[in-house]
């Protein structure tokens, strides 16, 4: 099977954005699953202290971001302790090599694989497919997207922008199963499908949820049982995951863990909570013989180097803020033209592709908030949003602009026209006899601006200036 | 420079200086200490809201519990575990209902297909259980491996009352995870799910179908 690249094409946002608001079936399913999922994320922490099991999610990953490069060091030390291969890449191009090369060594030609945004993040499906290695995706939302040889709409629930018609057709296109609008049949088609895959596959790969330090532990979160199934029934398996990931002890992911499945989903805990300290010891009769871990820089480290971007990388990835944005639930997941879309995509992204590619994405936000009244782990999400803004217009004075493509939507007139607006203010007189002009010519202002006026109504001056009435009440 | 050193270097002159580092008060976690008859209420519960059964027994009819659970769902086979009390106590029974039975005796490379294709249901021990979420604890062991509570339809484990824990970080700390970690370590909260599709829940997609816990008191 071959995938196309997940073209990243955030350019054109603006234009997929009116598309899909226009679209009834995409506004119908993404308006009724996060309408779902947010009433069920509520229900799940219904009894908690929710403020103080946020602020503990938030303490023990900004803990675990200050330690960083320790943590990895003795991640490294532990995993190599128990068993499992510790490989380092600086992007995703090294971290696609690193995998090739896993693959050639053991004359490796199937990969199956459960879920893993830092796989899409690598584009790993398509390098392998060029490389002659086929990489099935087992996860059933992921496997659903990669028959209709599309991308995740959503870090969560990634087939979340069909519905049980559309997926009945395509599994009837793609795989000759019956059509049905019978949810439970075309679960066990696939099941029965995959399952010959996973006896067949010569490496499992997975993401990573979260990685320990203290004990060198791989934890992976998920309900359908095919993350088991990766990282048990082929005789090799390769977990890919961000440099972000590591956390000091198990004690922390008790905590994260109640977080994570109860924000994403609102679930207590998901099926599995699967734990890989190694391969398979003398002995057992299951489990693969060799384990890897692949750890990902690309662009962590840049967004780590400072205080305020960093806590882009607290990020658990449960998706809240997407299901939470009036915006992503208005035109979905494939309008943002990016691995990681919402909100999270929006703080992200920029710093992986550059704000010039990603120029849409720190404005697409109404800046209403709810993605940072969500965020677990209380990343300030419209604060970032806000930063990225000013860095696209190179408009920061204190901070020094460090995201790449930084300065992309700075515009000659525009710049022209602040200046003489802080001009003008620097000069209380001129000022004055401004203001007073404007009101008075406030007829002829026009009804119309640009683009602004197509969905507002355009702002009036008032007949008098704030000076005039202040002068008229101390009267 | 391998690239090991190059992303350790960059995270360690990062130019922001050293990073803050706040206290974390996991007291937010605690659950009241809950007694033996109101952690069982809470883990049923939890279980059954996921599609789980749970079925109260005691230490001398467990057996016979699960007999009949298997008749009544037409299980043509019974998997166990080597050399485990839990395996023995089957093994050990006369009793009519229950099926024929198979151990995982042999590395799964020698009878993959077999394991996949025919054989109805599972039967595991358990490291105790969470009565906030409804979790058996599994660690995997060469007498009871991975796949054994993974690939059949059917999900038999035994859980011993009193090794139900109020909460997965009770759980930790009473049992010295951080110590040493097996190979593999499982929680286990109902059976194999997705709501992939639509948001409808269906069950049994790459796991099992179904888990009962026999809870012995
Ligand atoms: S930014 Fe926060 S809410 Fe959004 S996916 Fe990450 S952890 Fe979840």
């Amino acid at each position: 099977m071959t995938t196309h690249p997940p073209h990243s094409d955030a350019r054109h946002f603006h234009e997929r954005a009116h598309a899909a608001i226009h679209d009834p079936k995409i506004r119908q399913n993404f308006r009724r699953a996060m309408d779902g999922l947010m009433s069920k994320r509520k229900a799940a922490f219904d009894g908690w202290d929710l403020e103080a099991l946020r602020t503990l999610g938030a303490h023990i990953r900004l803990r675990a971001l200050a330690h960083l490069p320790e943590l990895l060091e003795q991640l490294e030390r532990r995993l190599t302790e128990n068993g499992i291969q510790v490989h380092w890449a600086v992007d995703g191009d090294e971290a696609c090599r690193i995998v090739r090369d896993i693959c050639v060594a053991r004359g490796a030609k199937r990969v199956i694989k459960g879920k893993s945004m830092v796989s899409e993040e690598m584009e790993l499906n398509h390098y392998l497919a060029q490389e002659g290695i086929e990489a099935l995706e087992s996860d059933l939302g992921e496997y659903i997207v990669q028959l209709a040889d599309e991308t995740p709409s959503h870090i969560i629930m990634p087939a979340i922008h069909k519905n049980t018609g559309e997926i009945s057709e395509l599994m009837h296109e793609k795989t000759g199963t019956e059509r049905s609008h019978d949810v439970e049949y075309l679960t066990a088609a696939a099941r029965q499908q995959l399952r010959e895959k996973f006896m067949n596959a010569d490496v499992g790969l997975s993401g990573v949820n979260f990685a320990v330090a203290e004990t060198g532990t791989l934890c992976l979160v998920e309900n359908e049982g095919n993350g088991r199934m990766t990282t048990t029934v082929p005789p090799c398996h390769i977990a890919v995951t961000g440099i972000e990931k590591v956390v000091p002890s198990l004690a922390d992911v008790s905590a994260l863990l109640a977080l994570l499945t109860r924000s994403a989903t609102g679930q207590h805990i998901t099926t599995y909570f699967n734990l890989i300290s190694g391969p398979r010891k003398p002995g057992e009769l299951d489990g693969p013989e060799e384990v890897h871990l692949v750890l990902v820089d690309n662009g962590r480290s840049a967004i780590y180097q400072d205080d305020e971007l960093a806590d882009t990388l607290r990020c658990i990835r449960c998706g809240a803020c997407m299901n939470h944005c009036p915006v992503y639930t208005r035109v979905g997941g494939h309008t943002y033209g990016t691995t990681y879309p919402g909100p999270i995509g929006k703080i992200l992204m920029p710093h992986l592709i550059g704000l010039d590619e990603g120029r849409h994405l720190p404005t697409a936000s109404s800046l209403c908030g709810a993605c940072g009244e969500v965020c677990p782990v209380r990343i300030p999400i419209p604060d970032l949003l806000v930063r990225l803004r000013r860095e696209s217009v190179d408009g920061d004075r204190l901070h020094p602009a460090r995201v790449p493509g930084h300065g992309a939507k700075r515009g000659a007139t525009e710049a022209l026209i602040w200046k003489g607006w802080s001009w003008l203010h620097a000069r209380p007189g001129l000022y004055r006899l401004g203001t007073a002009v404007a009101a008075r010519l406030r007829r002829l202002q026009p009804n119309r601006a640009g683009a602004w006026t197509d969905y507002r109504t355009a702002p009036k001056l008032a007949a008098k200036t704030l000076h005039q009435r202040m002068k008229e009440r101390a009267q | 420079m391998s690239s090991r050193d190059i992303i350790l270097q960059r995270l360690r002159q990062r130019t922001g200086g050293p990073r803050t580092v706040p206290e974390c008060d996991f007291s937010v976690l605690q659950r009241p200490d809950w007694s033996t008859a109101e952690r069982i209420d809470r883990f049923r519960r939890a279980i059954e809201s996921v599609h789980g059964e749970v079925h109260l027994c005691r230490e001398t009819d467990w057996v016979d519990r699960l007999a009949g659970l298997l008749r009544a769902r037409g299980a043509r086979n019974l998997l166990l575990g080597r050399n485990h009390p839990v395996s023995e106590a089957v093994r050990a029974s006369t009793h009519p209902d229950l099926p024929p039975l198979r151990v995982y005796d042999r590395p799964i490379e020698q009878w993959q297909p077999e394991l996949f294709n025919d054989v109805d249901a599972g039967l595991t021990s358990t490291r105790g259980g969470i009565a906030e979420t409804g979790s058996l604890i599994l660690w995997p062991t060469p007498d009871e491996p991975r796949l054994l509570s993974l690939v059949p339809p059917i999900h038999v484990a035994v859980l011993y009352a009193s090794e139900l824990y109020p909460t997965l970080y009770d759980a930790m700390h009473a049992q010295a995870w951080a110590a040493g970690m097996p190979t593999n370590a499982l929680l286990i909260s109902g059976p194999s799910k997705t709501a992939d599709i639509e948001q409808t829940l269906a069950y049994g997609v790459h796991g099992p179908k179904e888990l009962i816990v026999l809870v012995v008191e």
